[in-house]
């Protein structure tokens, strides 16, 4: 291990207590309960219609639970109308399944959006274009700035997802499927940059997704900022138990709206359940 | 029966949470003046042409049709009242209405209905802007704004049309069929003619905005909100027009 580790700050940035969500007779949550604190990374398996997706839109106040608590930041967000959640959002970076970016913009816009859009100071245009450009830079894409989202490929839009997500340096981002419907190539370019930006920025990280490698690479990887490069935690690249899992990677899985698994990989990948053990290759 | 009732009730509900939210934003900031020039552009320099079109060939073909009628009393001069009644009152509103709603309430719904598929009304939402703010109430202002213009405009080409065939057919002068157009229109079929179209704009781009809001079901869902919104609006604009005929008739 040659990356120092990160510091670990207790704080709660996300608590779901007992959270339920219902759409007409279909359950889309039931029961969800967990706490996501400062400097961990979260990693949500689960199969198509599992819940996933609507446990991070509810994490965002993008949907309401019908029965619950979700804290983000310390704060109720349930209750809050949508311009008390605005200054909340603001802190937390997202990722949205096909990048969310804006068709009718260009891409240095849509990065800037966030920066632009907070209900800060007024910031000078040559800040925001410079940090545009950094945060572009970060993933390797400075140079299409003034293209329109139209004319990137499926990964390049999620890349520039990225940017957008991260510009602000939030101390939480969440990720929605960030490798669904890739090549493997490309798949692993996107999550080494979400490892990349989880070790330079020391944020925490929510990631839903269906690959198990996503999680598997987030475990046991780590971003060297001094050379450059995604290296392997420990010796054999695996992570084993607290003591040795550095990341601070948490596997939770769900089914059916409901979170059936919260764990390390090593307790993951001892799972007997039949349903659990179906995300764990064999070789792993 | 409750079942049966259920959805239509609520969308109506949805519909005014969603009408109520838009006209608060007016008086709201942040406001998008440029997101309301756009759909001003859009809306109405985009409509220009075929509203002109439209309304030429409508005052060309009642005059025909009109001075039919008026031969057997031998009325023909009176044509010109006849057109510039009809069309400011009634005709001028309601078809560039179902133009616009045709051309801009299924433009307003497939790129709403788009942005919401693919996320981008969440992206919005989780970056800190009102899509109701940023996408729903442009859009009404400049319908509102631009839906009137147009409506004169195909008034003035619709009894200009009626004229080319007094002049060219009925063998009316210039000063015959103007006089009988102008004196025809009263303070009352002005305000009503100015009134339909404002009204029209409101329903047209919030039934754009609301079928485009609530898609769901990816491109196949996007291609039904669009049909839906043109649909519930035309239909908005024919009932409307009774309603308000119905009112400035019994002021009269």
């Amino acid at each position: 291990m040659t990356a120092a580790e990160p510091k670990i700050d207790t704080e709660s940035l996300l608590l779901f207590d007992n959270v339920g969500l219902h759409f007409d007779d279909v359950t889309a949550l039931e029961g969800i309960s967990f706490e996501m604190r400062a400097g961990e990374t979260r990693v949500i398996l689960g199969a198509a219609g599992s819940g996933k997706t609507t446990l991070l839109k509810a994490a965002l106040g993008l949907i309401r639970p019908d029965s619950g608590r979700i804290l983000l930041f310390g704060r109720q967000i349930n209750d809050l109308k949508e311009k008390e959640l605005f200054a909340i959002r603001s802190r937390v970076g997202v990722l949205f399944q096909e990048g969310g970016l804006f068709d009718s913009i260009t891409v240095g816009e849509n990065v800037a959006y966030p920066l632009l859009n907070r209900n800060t100071d007024a910031i000078s245009m040559d800040h925001v274009g410079t940090k545009v450009v950094d945060a572009l830079r970060f993933v390797e894409l400075e140079q299409t700035v003034d293209k329109f989202p139209s004319e990137l490929s499926g990964g390049m839009r999620r890349r520039v997802g990225i940017a957008r997500a991260v510009i602000t340096e939030p101390p939480l981002v969440l990720y929605d499927s960030p490798t669904a419907g890739l090549d493997p190539i490309t798949a692993n370019t996107i999550m080494a940059l979400i490892a990349k930006e989880r070790d330079s920025q020391n944020a925490a990280n929510l990631i839903v997704t269906q690959r198990y490698q996503d999680g598997q690479l987030m475990a046991n990887f780590r971003y060297n900022r001094t050379n450059g490069h995604l290296e392997p935690v420990s010796g054999n690249g695996g992570g084993n138990g607290n003591e040795s899992n550095p990341t601070h990677t948490i596997f939770m899985v769900m089914k059916e709206g409901r979170l059936v698994f919260e764990g390390t990989q090593m307790e993951l990948e001892a799972s007997t359940d039949s349903y659990i053990s179906k995300f764990v290759p064999k070789h792993y | 029966m409750r079942d049966f009732l259920t959805p239509p009730i609520a969308a109506l509900q949805d519909f005014i949470i969603l009408a109520g939210r838009a006209v608060r934003n007016v008086f709201r900031p942040p406001h998008y003046a440029d997101d309301i020039f756009l759909q001003m552009d859009i809306i109405g320099v985009g409509s220009l042409s075929i509203v002109i079109l439209t309304g030429f060939f409508s005052g060309l073909v009642i005059t025909m049709q009109m001075s039919r009628a008026l031969a057997q009393y031998g009325a023909t001069g009176q044509v010109g009242q006849i057109v510039a009644i009809t069309l400011v009152r009634e005709l001028g509103p309601v078809l560039t209405a179902i133009l616009v709603a045709g051309r801009n309430a299924s433009g307003i719904a497939s790129e709403l209905g788009s942005m919401k598929v693919t996320e981008q009304i969440d992206a919005m939402r989780a970056l800190g802007t009102d899509p109701i703010q940023k996408l729903v109430t442009p859009r009404m202002i400049a319908m509102c704004v631009t839906l009137p213009m147009l409506t004169i405009v195909s008034d003035f080409v619709g009894i200009f049309g009626g004229f080319v065939i007094a002049r060219l057919s009925l063998g009316l002068t210039a000063s015959q069929y103007w006089t009988s157009a102008y004196q025809a229109l009263e303070y009352n079929d002005i305000v009503q003619g100015l009134l339909k179209p404002f009204v029209f704009a409101f329903v047209i781009s919030l039934v754009g905005c609301f079928y485009g809001l609530r898609t769901t079901g990816g491109t196949q869902g996007v291609g039904r909100a669009t049909t839906q919104a043109v649909v519930v609006a035309s239909v908005w604009v024919f009932v409307l027009t009774a309603l308000l005929t119905r009112i400035f008739v019994n002021l009269n």
